[in-house]
């Protein structure tokens, strides 16, 4: 019998559950969030921070004010639209990590309509931006997706090498022709014209990619859930030989995936330089792309559920500023986020598994 | 007498492709062991704020490398933990090795941005190989690490190839199930692999703060650590094939550099935005993931069988 020993004649065995379990599923997200701050706590105390003033700054800075709060959902955009762009790609087993390159190259593509062909109503400058975009993320997600689906290249490191690219790209267009004359040699392109940006709620910075991260997330839905194509990627990434018995494309379904996955990424970096910096300028993201990820498995891939998560994590990022100003390093976001994914991970045995202890003869003791 | 410029080339390949080197070696251990680590970036970096955290505390580069190794391999088994024990996503679980590492890194290294490292790992030629024509300078004019990597690539190639262990390391990665039955202990050898690779991985980091740049600087692996998980596809999982990658990888790596510091001689190069330079290695490394991807598939050889399975004995 294996298992880990604890105590006399008792060791802790995992056994397979029966099915899936709902409430496991419910409770481990939850759970591991909470085992995160704790470990996160106890980092905390060894390298001579007091934990509690800092969690108390933290969520106080995210959720404790109006200005806060609405940080918070500023934040909550691009990591919505991030998180849903990979977790259609992750739902068929594609490992898209490259969210934060098709979002830049989607933020460079708005640029380009805002600075270039700036004219004519808000509304169609807008619809144009947005196209670009979409249509400049799609690609940057196409490009390892063609490798991918003709000799099965492994898209993980592909996705991630264009990230570099990306940025790169878009710092030459900021430090070089696209810099603006009249901005001091600082690397930034000019200002978006008006019509060029998304409007505001309010007197708050939320703005109306919040409404495109919304209809995303019900748009996937639908697709997931309700289309013949969402059934084939749900087949495909649960078991791609059941799908090639079946006679669904595989390759051609990798592409339509990726490049839907880098369209919303795309998406996010024009609701950036749109919505918030309205201008292109180097360090858009503060890794959006990457902390997407947490926030797809987070909320296990369903696209409501990423939603929410997004509110969660962009709190974290906006609490992170503030723990900033009590004098923590910003990387301690980034510890956490890290640690918030182990214990999910670790934690996801539990929807799968049991946990009993057995005897020494193997007789059930206690679950 | 000045050295032809080819000779300076490939002797700055080889410094560059190092950090690649050890991090593709230790992913390839790791591999072979049915355990795949995406989290090499976030090892490479922990490895390289500790190795110099270490030598500046320590004044010793030495101290730097133990504690490099031993941070790599602390990281590592975090994800031993989670994709052999608890059986996780191996995928997920790297990529969250990389994102605690980049912040762990950037939070350690917070005080230490800017010190100079007081012992800086200097080039020691070896008497009677240094002296071989081109070879010589290329190969036996550098620190000691580099040797060391020299003898790494054999050791992982003897031990890998040509010992009883090795060949229950590959049968774990290829069918643990029938290792398991053979009396192979498949636990234990994932662990053993997996932190042994990540111990590399720090090494590898560590060669950058002491030995390549020599400083901390926040994130200064740039991609490295992936660039070697590439280099393992390359190697198709062979020790010998990785030093050839490495040092192709470092080459492209310092052209760009090569490129800025001959000015006019240049030629029509001299005009290239140091920002396009730069994008070469990334660039050449999703080239030729697809060519050697395309290739070895007609010739069916490459991955460990069950690379990125978890195994559970009551499975079997």
């Amino acid at each position: 019998m294996s298992g880990l020993p604890i105590g006399r004649d008792r060791v802790l065995v995992l056994e397979k559950r029966g099915h899936f379990s709902q409430s496991a599923a419910l409770l481990v997200p939850v759970i591991s969030i909470i085992c995160a701050l704790f470990g996160g706590s106890l980092f905390l105390l060894a390298t001579g921070y007091d934990p509690v003033e800092i969690y108390v700054t933290m969520l106080s800075g995210a959720f404790g004010s109006a200005y806060g709060l609405s940080e918070t959902v500023v934040k909550a955009i691009p990591l919505m639209l991030c998180g849903l762009a990979v977790s259609v790609a992750f739902r068929m087993q594609l490992w898209n990590i490259g969210a934060e390159g098709q979002l830049y190259m989607g933020a460079v593509a708005a640029s380009w309509v805002a600075l270039f062909h700036g004219e004519g109503s808000r509304l169609g400058v807008l619809a144009l931006m947005f196209l670009a975009a979409a249509a400049a993320g799609g690609i940057w997600g196409l490009i390892p997706a063609i490798p991918r689906a003709l000799f099965k290249v492994n898209e993980t490191i592909t996705t991630l090498m264009l990230n570099y690219v990306a940025i790169l790209y878009s710092n030459y267009l900021v430090y070089g022709p696209w810099k603006d004359p009249k901005g001091m040699n600082f690397p930034l392109s000019a200002v978006f014209p008006e019509h060029a940006t998304l409007p505001y709620f309010g007197d708050t910075r939320i703005h109306l990619g919040l409404v495109f991260g919304l209809i995303a997330a019900v748009m996937l839905y639908i697709i997931l859930w309700h289309t013949r194509w969402g059934y084939e990627i749900r087949v495909i990434g649960e078991s791609p030989v059941a799908a090639r018995y079946a006679g669904m494309n595989i390759a051609r379904n990798i592409l339509l995936v990726m490049a839907l996955s880098g369209g919303l990424a795309g998406l996010a970096g024009m609701a950036e330089v749109s919505g918030i910096t309205q201008r292109l300028q180097p360090n858009l993201s503060p890794g959006y792309g990457y902390t997407a990820i947490i926030v797809a498995w987070l909320g296990r891939l369903n696209p409501f559920a990423i939603t929410g998560v997004s509110f969660l994590l962009a709190g974290l990022l906006v609490g992170g500023y503030n723990m900033q100003m009590s004098g923590l390093p910003a990387a301690t976001v980034s510890i956490l986020q890290g640690a918030i994914l182990f214990f999910i991970l670790g934690g996801e045995i539990l929807t799968k598994y049991h946990l009993r202890i057995r005897d020494a003869r193997g007789i059930e003791v206690a679950e | 007498m000045k050295d032809p410029l080819i000779v300076v080339l490939l002797s700055t390949a080889v410094i560059a492709g190092t950090p690649l080197l050890f991090a593709a070696l230790g992913e390839i251990l790791s591999e072979r062991a049915g355990v795949l680590n995406l989290g090499v970036e976030g090892m490479m970096l922990v490895g390289a704020v500790s190795g110099y955290i270490a030598t500046v505390q320590s004044g010793n580069h030495w101290v730097g490398v133990i504690a490099a190794l031993g941070a790599g391999g602390m990281m590592a088994a975090i994800h031993a933990f989670l994709s052999v024990t608890l059986r996780a996503n191996q995928v997920v679980s790297g990529l969250a090795l990389t994102i605690f590492g980049t912040g762990l890194s950037a939070f350690l290294g917070k005080g230490y941005i800017g010190r100079p490292v007081p012992d800086v790992f200097k080039p020691v030629e070896i008497p009677v190989l240094s002296r071989i024509p081109y070879a010589g300078k290329i190969l036996f004019e550098h620190d000691s690490l580099v040797y060391l990597s020299f003898l790494l690539v054999i050791m992982i190639w003897i031990i890998v190839f040509k010992t009883r262990w090795g060949l229950n390391l590959r049968a774990v990665g290829e069918n643990p199930a029938a290792a398991d039955s053979m009396g192979i202990p498949v636990y234990l050898t994932r662990y053993l692999c997996v932190i042994s690779g990540g111990m590399l991985a720090g090494l590898g980091g560590a060669y950058l703060s002491l030995a390549y740049a020599p400083t901390w600087v926040e994130n200064m692996t740039s991609g490295r650590g992936w660039i070697a998980v590439a280099l393992v596809i390359f190697a198709v999982w062979h020790p010998g094939k990785a030093i050839v990658g490495a040092y192709i990888f470092g080459g492209v790596d310092s052209l760009g550099f090569h490129i800025q510091a001959m000015g006019d001689k240049a030629l029509f190069l001299k005009d290239v935005s140091p920002f396009f330079l730069q994008m070469l290695p990334y660039i050449l490394t999703i080239i030729v993931l697809i060519i050697v991807t395309s290739e070895t598939k007609k010739r069916r050889v490459g991955t460990p069988a069950s690379l990125g399975l978890p195994y559970d004995r009551e499975e079997r």
